[in-house]
């Protein structure tokens, strides 16, 4: 299963560039990113190329880092390409408790990131529906 | 001006026939507290083993002092002086680390609590024709219940609206048309507020008193709320070891608190060298209780400094006149009038395994009320990269915090190694609020 970096930070200006003055030292490469807002503090989520490297040198660092699964599915990148994958989804109960995407080859192809509760469950589930789910060396090397 | 009076036979006691009844009052509590275990052991350790040992009111100083610590090591009966059977009540408060305190009150106890403090009451002028909203917490606080009695011995109309809930007080007043209210100083400025937003005019309530206290405040502040509710505030002092309100009030020259000397014995000592006092001079308030049975104080450190005003009233009251209250000797926080040890924050964060070491108290004013942040830091290896697991923990803590210390915090979760550290002085409590 494909993981995320995901990163506690005080939520004040100076916070997020620290994370990717990190990242750049150890040369490693952001695919997509997304922050949540939770008052007193943020949590910086990161697709990586090398998400194991990365939450090392981060813990290093002092952040606190942690790897969480994520499911990675291509859809296409055109009107209705992201409602043919949640269709699926919905029809299957399954919820997504947060997620981001990001375009690979515009007008082509696009990534979906999600977390659900049961990663291992939902990607049998979608791949079975006819998409394609991401594997850990695709998902790091695109 | 015709001075109200409550007790003019003990309010205008001479002071030699006072001090004389001080002295018997005295044997008697020293008599009281050779019961209690305690006592017996400390009292022992100065050969006082008999209350004929105490000659004078100067023998007081080979009594040595008593300390909140030493409340919460007698905790729970230690320093009980009676049968459970004579005991009607009793007051605990939360304490420093987690230990709590103890007061208990024969029928007695709280018939002379009360006495004090309807002799309050009406040294301010208020009388059984006013209406009284009281608006301080009942319940183990002793501000709410202490008022409460007092109020109904003077023959007030009591409404025992508690704290909190503006909307309901405001309506409380309205309906009742209150005219004397007591709250802490702060929570009258945020009514205050309260009513100009629901547009109603202040100055035209039929409120004409209040009673304020539970937190130190300045004479601004208190000017500040006479003008805004266009009424007479009157500065009240007590503390749960000593029963809780009643101790000591102003009366309506509003020269300073008049401590009830029949009740109390009061010395104002320096908190360094524990030596007196000259007059006049700030220090800390050490009171005895001279009249009760079932939880007798000798020599009590409040941790309260203030001075003795010199000169008399004009109302010609015998009783001594603290002034008000500057500060603490220790570092207990007043948060919206109830107090709190850093040292009980501390406790509840170290049993939270989420969050390290580090830690900080931060207290400001939002609006008129007092607002206290805590901050702490996630703990690094337990942080799952799941920020709902991170928001049930900041509940958590509040939650875990709100019952130890009776004040809902901001808790804050700030990233390991951003706070102060926790070895050395580090300066833990930062208080923003402004000084008085």
């Amino acid at each position: 299963m494909a993981e995320q970096v995901s990163v506690f930070i005080d939520n004040k200006p100076g916070r997020l560039n620290a994370i990717t003055a990190v990242l750049r030292d150890h040369r490693i490469d952001i695919r997509a990113m997304t922050i949540a807002d939770h008052r007193d503090y943020g949590v910086a989520k990161l697709l990586v190329n090398d998400p194991r490297v990365a939450q090392r040198v981060l813990a290093e660092q002092g952040f606190a880092a942690a790897l969480q699964p994520v499911l990675a599915v291509a859809i296409e990148d055109r009107p209705g390409g992201l409602h043919e994958l949640l269709e699926i989804l919905a029809r299957r109960q399954i919820n997504v408790l947060d997620a981001y995407g990001f375009v690979v080859v515009p007008g082509q192809r696009a990534i979906w990131c999600m977390e659900v509760a049961d990663p291992v469950e939902a990607a049998r589930l979608v791949a079975a529906a006819g998409l394609r789910v991401l594997g850990e060396g695709e998902l790091y090397r695109l | 001006m015709n001075v109200p009076v409550w007790n003019p036979a003990v309010e205008f006691m001479e002071r030699d026939a006072l001090e004389r009844l001080q002295l018997a009052n005295l044997r008697k509590t020293v008599e009281q507290a050779l019961k209690t275990p305690f006592y017996q052991r400390r009292l022992a350790e100065v050969g006082l083993t008999r209350p004929e040992d105490i000659a004078s009111l100067r023998d007081l100083r080979n009594i040595p002092y008593t300390t909140k610590d030493d409340l919460r090591e007698a905790y729970p009966h230690g320093l009980l002086a009676v049968d459970l059977e004579q005991v009607v009540r009793l007051h605990t408060s939360s304490g420093t680390t987690g230990m709590p305190t103890v007061i208990y009150h024969t029928r007695r106890d709280i018939d002379g609590w009360t006495e004090l403090v309807a002799r309050c009451i009406v040294a301010t002028g208020a009388t059984a024709r006013d209406v009284f909203q009281n608006m301080t917490s009942y319940g183990l606080f002793t501000g709410g219940l202490g008022l409460h009695y007092g109020a109904e011995r003077v023959g007030m109309l009591v409404i025992p609206a508690s704290s909190g809930n503006t909307s309901r007080q405001i309506q409380l007043m309205r309906n009742f048309q209150t005219t004397v209210v007591h709250a802490t100083p702060s929570y009258l400025l945020h009514l205050h507020a309260a009513l100009v937003d629901e547009g109603v005019a202040p100055e035209q309530l039929p409120l004409r008193k209040a009673f304020i206290g539970a937190e130190p405040h300045s004479e601004q502040t208190r000017r500040k709320i006479e003008k805004l509710f266009g009424i007479e505030a009157y500065n009240s002092y007590g503390l749960s070891e000593m029963n809780g309100p009643g101790v000591a009030f102003e009366c309506v020259y509003k020269t300073g608190l008049h401590l009830w000397e029949d009740a109390y014995l009061l010395e104002v000592i320096d908190p360094e060298t524990l030596r007196p006092r000259a007059e006049e001079e700030t220090g800390e308030i050490v009171l005895t209780t001279l009249q009760r049975q079932a939880t007798p104080l000798l020599r009590y450190r409040t941790r309260d400094l203030s001075s003795l005003v010199g000169g008399n009233c004009p109302c010609g009251r015998s009783h001594r006149r603290l002034a008000r209250i500057k500060g603490r000797s220790d570092d207990m926080l007043i948060i919206n009038g109830v107090n709190v040890f850093p040292s009980q924050i501390e406790d509840v964060l170290m049993k939270v395994p989420e969050v390290g070491t580090n830690y900080l108290i931060q207290v400001e004013k939002r609006g008129s009320l007092d607002r206290l942040a805590v901050k702490t830091e996630i703990y690094a290896k337990l942080f799952t990269g799941d920020p709902r697991t991170l928001d049930d923990l900041r509940e958590r803590i509040g939650e875990l915090l709100r019952s130890a210390i009776l004040v809902k915090p901001v808790v804050e979760l700030h990233e390991p190694g951003s706070l102060p550290v926790s070895e050395g002085k580090a300066k833990r409590v930062i208080d923003l609020r402004p000084a008085f």
